[in-house]
């Protein structure tokens, strides 16, 4: 008889533990997913607010770069005598992308021609409207382009 | 073990708690061939606890503009960890809340849990419902996707054709004329604030109602002097919380196999998507609109359905004060009701379902 | 009526007139305008109209141009020949009798310096001008176009010459059937320009950069563009195309054949916009018309517009996978991007195939069909996470199905010990 409730006790002790542990798991895969959620992701600024184009050095002057702005392409210009534009690079004629010509010392789009100056603005070829420009601010290392207070 | 014997000890130096750990000691539960109804109360809670823990956890990325809404829900179900989950859960959660909770209401009506002295508790519960319909309502708009931005619409519209204050309720929800960013930012402070504050103080009544006055048991078994009953204090607790674990584990396998779509972005300028229509729990009602004549006695007869459907509901939370008699003739008159009531809601959803696209 | 009382009738109105003239003393500086003002219809008109021309507002009025004494009341002195009165230009002489002042370049810049002078050069080489100077009357003159009284600035709005309003100036003779029709001209080009893309930019939408018919014509000189001139013509604004024309296998042949270069595919006055079906060997496929089935050239045809086609069909297939991704709400920010270089690609094919060079084309169709195998590869592993989730959701949910059942055992015995303590 007492080996029985023997038994029983280390069954129902077993079960306790089971039991016991298997809540703390629970609670565990709870608490590990919302630990995770709650530190911010890397890219932290997903949309509307700025974007960092580039590192500083990464660009040469006289030289240009097609950078994501959303799911929009943006274009990065490091002129000549050193200053940050961007633009969307959304040519204003068929929507191609355009790109910066070293050679030329401007913005060009390869699908029909178009030329644009380093203001934007639609110089030669088919494209109606100037590129939309961009305000470049330069934080730390980063060259940040910010859409969202665009012209 | 020893650590919270300790712990107990030394708050009992400072609080009285005898009383509260008799109360639940000694307390003990109705266990009968209807008993496993009890436990939807407990379950609907369970699926609201989901709701305000996930509710809050997303309230940490997303943005209430119409600019950003659609892009911040992205956002979370793309880039943050696990915010897919969350975010699944929330939305299934809530179609799930709203589910237990209408079988817990139904289980209440048939077991007449609403006979004197709980007339309280239904009302508090029928206040209940309509804040979870709100919840589900408001809730609904925030992705600003397509069917969001449609569905309140069609549902705000249909708010407005009330006569005399209908035009009134109906800016007063938009926040304006139309459906807009404006209409957004509204909805987000009735789900976040308005709605949850409310929705505590009532659900704690509801619950301390529960409390004190114990759980109703069907007339038939009201009169057996051979009820059996459980402790409350661990038998019912572990039935309850086992309820709870089905209740996570349906949640977590719909939330896999059936995950929550993001959508595509609201465009109000866009013409309606066909097929446009609200979430299930107002299904039936829409439908219901959708079928009645263009006019019955010259009176719009979307009007006309909008009116029964609002005096039906005030006929349904005044139930108790209606049930004359609950355990006569009338009592029986008044369940058979009830399951037309159920046959109708169901046959109609299903009825939303089937129906053609467009038409 | 006797010519006697005729003239002392005239006389008399004069009489008349001066006196008004001298009692009301309104502009005491230009006679002609005072008398022409209290004459009726076409003896008036001139005088109404006169007050918004441009010469008139730069202190060139009736007297600059007709010649005469504006101080002069007595008509019989004012409009004397020795005065320099010209009277009313016959239709030779208008182009002279503009260029005396408008071909005279150092009295034009007291004026306007950088207005061109070169109008009457240019109109005598034009088909108006040539014709003129062997008798046509006909023709258009300076004043068909500008006008002659009220003349404005060609940058105002309301100038017949203004960029939007130059296809109405020409089509008022060159739509007029029963004008045109000695010289066997269709009159059909102003309805076709209308329905054109040039047409619907310039006039619909205000585009003034799109062509209107002086940007091929002409102005001054206007004559149709000559048959291998037509590609410079349209090169202005489309550039691109014309460079990709003159490298073509077309340029010669259609030299050869006096065929108009852009026009033979893409019309002259009724350019509509260019569909994917212009390319190939389709019934609406322009190659056709001079590519007969079996030749070399059908076959290069069928193979340029079976490259776009696929190129279209692999970038349509690449965006409903992008927009599932979306929908599903998996990562696809930088798939859009990528899926717009596709696109991207379409575009600059169809501009690119104007040098009909095969070997080029190919390369650059496969290139973005490459791209858009990439986007659909990304949108496709996006999407795979959805199935990765389902399988770790199961197996959680398997965990809580174990605690449940665990649970249960555990309630089993508690409600038996209590039964049986």
């Amino acid at each position: 008889m007492a080996s029985e409730g023997a038994d029983k006790k280390t069954r129902r002790e077993f079960l306790n533990f089971f039991l016991g542990g298997g809540f703390t798991a629970l609670l565990g895969a709870i608490f590990y997913p919302i630990l995770r959620f709650v530190m911010p992701p890397a890219k932290s600024e997903a949309f509307g607010g700025s974007v960092a184009a580039a590192k500083m050095g990464e660009l040469s002057p006289n030289s240009g770069k097609i950078f994501p702005l959303g799911d929009r392409p943006g274009l990065l210009v490091h002129t000549a005598e050193g200053e940050y534009k961007a633009f969307s690079a959304v040519c204003t004629h068929l929507s191609c992308t355009v790109q910066y010509r070293p050679d030329l010392g401007h913005i060009w789009c390869a699908c029909h021609n178009g030329h644009y100056d380093l203001t934007g603005k639609n110089v030669a070829g088919p494209p109606p409207r100037p590129l939309i420009e961009y305000p470049v601010t330069l934080s730390g290392d980063n060259v940040i382009v910010s859409p969202s207070r665009g012209a | 073990m020893r650590f919270f014997s300790a712990v107990y000890g030394w708050v009992g130096e400072r609080l009285n708690l005898t009383p509260l750990v008799d109360l639940i000691k000694k307390k003990s539960v109705p266990a009968h061939r209807h008993s496993l109804w009890y436990y939807t109360g407990g379950m609907t809670l369970f699926f609201f606890a989901v709701q305000v823990a996930t509710g809050i956890l997303l309230l940490l990325y997303y943005r209430p503009t119409a600019e950003a809404a659609y892009e911040s829900v992205q956002f979370i179900m793309t880039e943050v960890k696990f915010g897919w989950l969350v975010r699944s859960l929330h939305s299934w959660s809530a179609n799930l809340m709203i589910g237990a909770l209408f079988v817990h209401m139904f289980s209440a009506f048939f077991m007449k849990a609403y006979r004197k002295p709980r007339e309280l508790t239904w009302f508090s519960g029928a206040f209940i419902l309509f804040l979870a319909l709100a919840f589900g309502f408001s809730g609904y708009l925030l992705p600003w996707n397509k069917l969001a931005y449609f569905a309140t619409k069609v549902g705000t519209d249909i708010a407005g054709e009330v006569p005399l204050l209908g035009h009134s309720v109906m800016v007063f929800l938009r926040g304006g004329e139309e459906v807009s960013g404006a209409t957004l930012t509204r909805f987000f402070g009735f789900h976040v604030a308005i709605l949850p504050a409310t929705a505590t103080f009532v659900l704690l009544l509801h619950l301390l109602l529960v409390q004190v006055q114990g759980m109703s048991v069907p007339p038939a078994l009201e009169k057996n002097p051979n009820r059996k009953s459980i402790p409350f204090f661990p038998h019912f607790i572990l039935r309850d919380l086992l309820g709870w674990l089905l209740a996570l584990l349906l949640l977590v396998v719909l939330a896999s196999i059936f995950p929550w779509e993001l959508g595509e972005k609201a465009d109000p300028l866009a013409p309606a998507p066909a097929g446009i229509r609200p979430e299930w729990y107002f299904l039936f009602m829409f439908q219901t609109l959708k079928l009645l004549p263009a006019e019955i006695w010259f009176v719009p007869g979307e009007l006309v359905g909008a009116l029964a459907f609002a005096v039906g509901g005030l006929l349904w939370v005044l139930i108790p004060l209606l049930d004359k008699n609950p355990t006569g003739r009338w009592g029986h008159w008044v369940s058979r009701l009830g399951w037309v009531v159920v046959a109708y809601m169901v046959a109609f959803t299903i009825l939303g379902y089937l129906w053609p696209a467009g038409k | 009526m006797s010519r006697r009382v005729r003239i002392a009738g005239k006389v008399s109105q004069m009489a008349l007139v001066l006196v008004g003239i001298l009692v009301f003393r309104a502009e005491a500086d230009d006679t002609c305008l005072e008398c022409h003002l209290q004459l009726e219809d076409n003896l008036q008109a001139p005088a109404l109209q006169i007050k918004t021309d441009v010469h008139y507002q730069r202190g060139i009025s009736c007297a600059g141009c007709h010649g005469g004494d504006p101080a002069e009341v007595d008509p019989e002195s004012s409009m004397s020949p020795s005065k320099g009165f010209v009277g009313t230009p016959k239709p030779q002489q208008i182009p002279s009798f503009c260029a005396r002042c408008h071909s005279d370049v150092e009295y034009m810049k007291h004026y306007n310096p950088k207005l061109p002078t070169d109008q009457l050069a240019q109109y005598k080489t034009s088909v108006h001008g040539k014709r003129l100077t062997k008798g046509d009357t006909q023709v258009a003159t300076c004043i068909s176009c500008h006008g002659a009284h009220g003349i404005l600035r060609a940058s105002d709005t309301r100038s017949p010459v203004f960029k939007t309003n130059i296809p109405k100036t020409c089509s008022s003779c060159h739509a007029d059937q029963k004008r045109m029709a000695p010289y066997k001209i269709s009159t059909s080009q102003y309805n076709d320009y209308l329905q054109s893309v040039h047409g619907k930019l310039l006039l619909e939408k205000k585009e003034l950069s799109a062509a209107a018919c002086t940007d091929c014509h002409g102005n001054h000189g206007a004559s149709p563009p000559g048959l291998s001139d037509v590609a410079g013509a349209c090169g202005e604004c489309h550039p691109s195309n014309r460079d990709l024309f003159e490298k073509s296998p077309h340029k010669e042949p259609f030299q050869k054949a006096r065929l108009p270069q852009c026009v033979v595919c893409h019309g002259n006055h009724k350019v509509l916009p260019p569909s994917d079906e212009f390319l190939g060997v389709s019934e609406e496929a322009v190659c056709v018309r001079c590519h007969r089935p079996g030749s070399k050239g059908y076959e290069i045809s069928a193979s340029f517009k079976t490259l776009l086609d696929s190129l279209k069909a692999v970038t349509e297939e690449a965006r409903q996978l992008v927009k599932k991704a979306e929908v599903a709400g998996v990562k696809v920010g930088l798939t859009k991007f990528d899926l717009k270089a596709c696109e991207d690609a379409i575009v600059r094919s169809r501009s690119e195939l104007h040098s009909f060079i095969l070997t080029d084309f190919r390369t650059l169709v496969q290139d973005g069909m490459a791209k858009a195998k990439r986007v659909k590869q990304a949108s496709l592993v996006s999407l795979e996470d959805l199935e990765i989730r389902r399988k770790g959701l199961i197996f959680s949910a398997a965990l809580i199905l174990l605690l449940c059942v665990t649970l249960w055992i555990k309630i089993r015995k508690l409600d038996s010990r209590k039964e049986n303590p």
